[in-house]
């Protein structure tokens, strides 16, 4: 696509009509877009098409791009797929939607999403529930859920995400496309609505891991604007795609493979793992032995730091704010108790539990200190290894419905994926087969900063496989 | 331990989240179970590691103390739903 621009093969408005026709025909199967923005999208891509012949445009000019409504767009309205910021329009954008724009690329709209961004399934949001395009009764995976199924039924050709427990990652495992997290710090999170702040990361869904790097080249940059955002060399992504396989040392962590990994999932990966032997790599044994304590520690530090941020939301200075409030304090509890739904009152709740006095010592410090417990076996594994690979998620895409009543069996989902966040650990998923029909994801964790190193595993393992060529049926 | 119902609503008003009372119940069912959960890092042997304070081991950059930010209020304010004269409104808190 990108190199059809350029040549003048199609135009960016050609391509951002044809999207544009295609959310229209197939959004309301899937409900992946909150908004769209079809008048102002065709206004850009006019505008990116004169640059283009004027030979003004970069790599990016003209691409089609939705963006998770988590990111303040200035002038379009950002929900956070929460009934809290319904109406809210953002003062400013965020520094990621700065960024994509300046390369040119044309936003088409806003993806719903788990309800600030808390849940695994994207039945959280007060928008409704997102449908997997590969099966319209199952869950595309969450919290990026509108994003990865727009990606997925190619009503978008990219789309940005957060992922703060696996909320990339394991959308597009489910929803069989690539999904990147890079390092904590890495991608600037200044205009990103913060859910818990030592675990939020900014990052790509797309079809396939070139792609990822394209955006993130354009993504990845010190802001003076995000406190936690790192000043590190940004190496080229692109560039780095070529990196060959052979003698790179694969760790596969032992515990990935414990119960409760289904058995076609486990089959897949062994097969993805053989692609890799085949070009030449080094597959070795490695143990994350702390790995089982990584979702109860993060289901403390997660709602604790959720807690904090979301007290923000206070009917007072933007955001729901209830009807004839008696006096400040029935302001406060009604404005959040009406526009927060049951998932953000759990997390906010279980939070202000563990915070709370004379419970502090007992969670939320040895909830830090078990982190670091998971955080140094990583540290270890990587002495070893330049890589790790396993599964993205136990199984495959579950049915609507089917763990929203039970908080833990929807939690263990993110089993594989929450260990890359509490250690701040770059990761991604790339398709690696299906299961029953629905699509499984390959986990691919790097090193700190060595996003190009995952990159090109992934690139590597694409041009040998066709499993991120797949499309559902129906979206022709 | 169980969360009982006036746990609940304890939390729930230091998180100053409205509640209904029917819901009350579901609540304290759900978060016993998140609790009961979370229990099992009491398991670990922790007595000789510092909490972690930073995922990458890394201080909170700092930045002079300059102004940077220009006065937008009245952007910033057309997302409330109370203002008055340049002022949020809220109920009346002194009598």
């Amino acid at each position: 696509m990108v190199a059809a621009l350029a040549r003048g093969d199609i135009t960016s408005t050609e391509l951002t009509t044809d999207y544009l026709d295609r959310i229209q025909r197939f959004n309301s199967k899937l409900n992946a877009f909150v908004t769209v923005i079809a008048d102002e999208a065709l206004a850009a891509a006019a505008n990116a098409d004169k640059k283009i012949k004027a030979g003004e445009g970069s790599r990016l000019t003209g691409v089609p791009l939705a963006h998770k409504d988590i990111f303040c767009t200035a002038g379009v309205r950002t929900t956070c797929g929460s009934r809290m910021l319904d109406n809210f329009v953002s003062p400013y954008d965020a520094t990621i939607v700065e960024r994509l724009h300046a390369a040119g690329m044309v936003l088409l709209g806003k993806t719903n999403m788990d309800e600030f961004a808390m849940g695994s399934s994207n039945e959280t949001s007060y928008y409704g529930p997102v449908k997997n395009p590969w099966d319209l009764e199952r869950v595309p995976g969450g919290s990026s859920g509108g994003s990865a199924a727009a990606v997925a039924a190619r009503l978008a050709p990219a789309a940005t995400g957060t992922d703060t427990g696996g909320s990339i990652r394991q959308p597009a495992a489910l929803s069989g496309i690539t999904g990147l997290k890079p390092t904590y710090g890495r991608v600037s999170r200044y205009g990103m609505i913060a859910f818990a702040s030592s675990l939020d990361q900014a990052g790509t869904l797309t079809t396939t891991a070139e792609d990822a790097a394209l955006l993130l080249n354009q993504m990845a940059a010190f802001d003076p604007k995000d406190s936690t955002s790192v000043d590190e060399a940004v190496p080229d992504y692109v560039a780095a795609l070529g990196k060959p396989v052979k003698g790179l040392k694969i760790g596969v962590p032992r515990e990935f493979f414990d119960e409760g990994l289904d058995a076609g999932v486990e089959k897949a990966v062994r097969e993805a793992l053989d692609v890799y032997r085949d070009m030449g790599a080094e597959i070795i044994d490695v143990s994350l032995p702390n790995l089982g304590l990584s979702v109860p520690t993060y289901y403390v530090v997660a709602p604790a730091e959720c807690s904090s941020n979301l007290s923000r939301f206070d009917g007072v200075r933007f955001g729901y704010r209830c009807d004839n409030p008696k006096d400040l304090t029935d302001l406060y509890t009604r404005s959040r108790g009406e526009g927060f739904g049951p998932e953000v009152k759990r997390r906010i709740m279980t939070g202000a539990y563990v915070l709370s006095a004379g419970y502090y010592d007992a969670y939320y410090l040895k909830a830090q200190k078990t982190r670091q417990l998971i955080a140094a076996d990583f540290k270890r594994a990587f002495e070893q290894v330049d890589v790790l690979m396993g599964p993205t998620t136990p199984t495959p895409a579950f049915g609507i419905g089917e763990k929203s009543d039970d908080p833990i069996t929807m939690y263990l989902n993110d089993i594989y994926t929450i260990g890359a966040n509490l250690a701040g650990l770059p990761a991604l998923s790339t398709p690696m087969g299906f299961v029953d029909g629905l699509p499984v994801g390959l986990h691919i964790i790097g090193n700190y900063f060595d996003e190009a190193g995952i990159l090109a595993a992934a690139h590597q393992y694409q041009l040998q496989t066709d499993w991120h060529k797949q499309t559902p049926k129906g979206f022709a | 331990m169980p969360l009982t119902p006036e746990d609940v609503k304890r939390i729930a008003f230091l998180a100053r989240l409205g509640i209904d009372d029917a819901d009350i119940p579901g609540y304290a069912d759900n978060l016993s179970r998140i609790i009961a959960f979370v229990d099992q890092l009491n398991a670990a042997d922790t007595s000789d590691v510092a909490p972690m304070a930073h995922p990458l081991d890394r201080v909170q950059r700092l930045r002079s103390d300059e102004v940077t930010e220009v006065d937008q209020r009245s952007i910033y304010q057309q997302n409330a739903t109370g203002v008055e004269a340049g002022l949020y409104t809220v109920p009346r808190v002194i009598e």
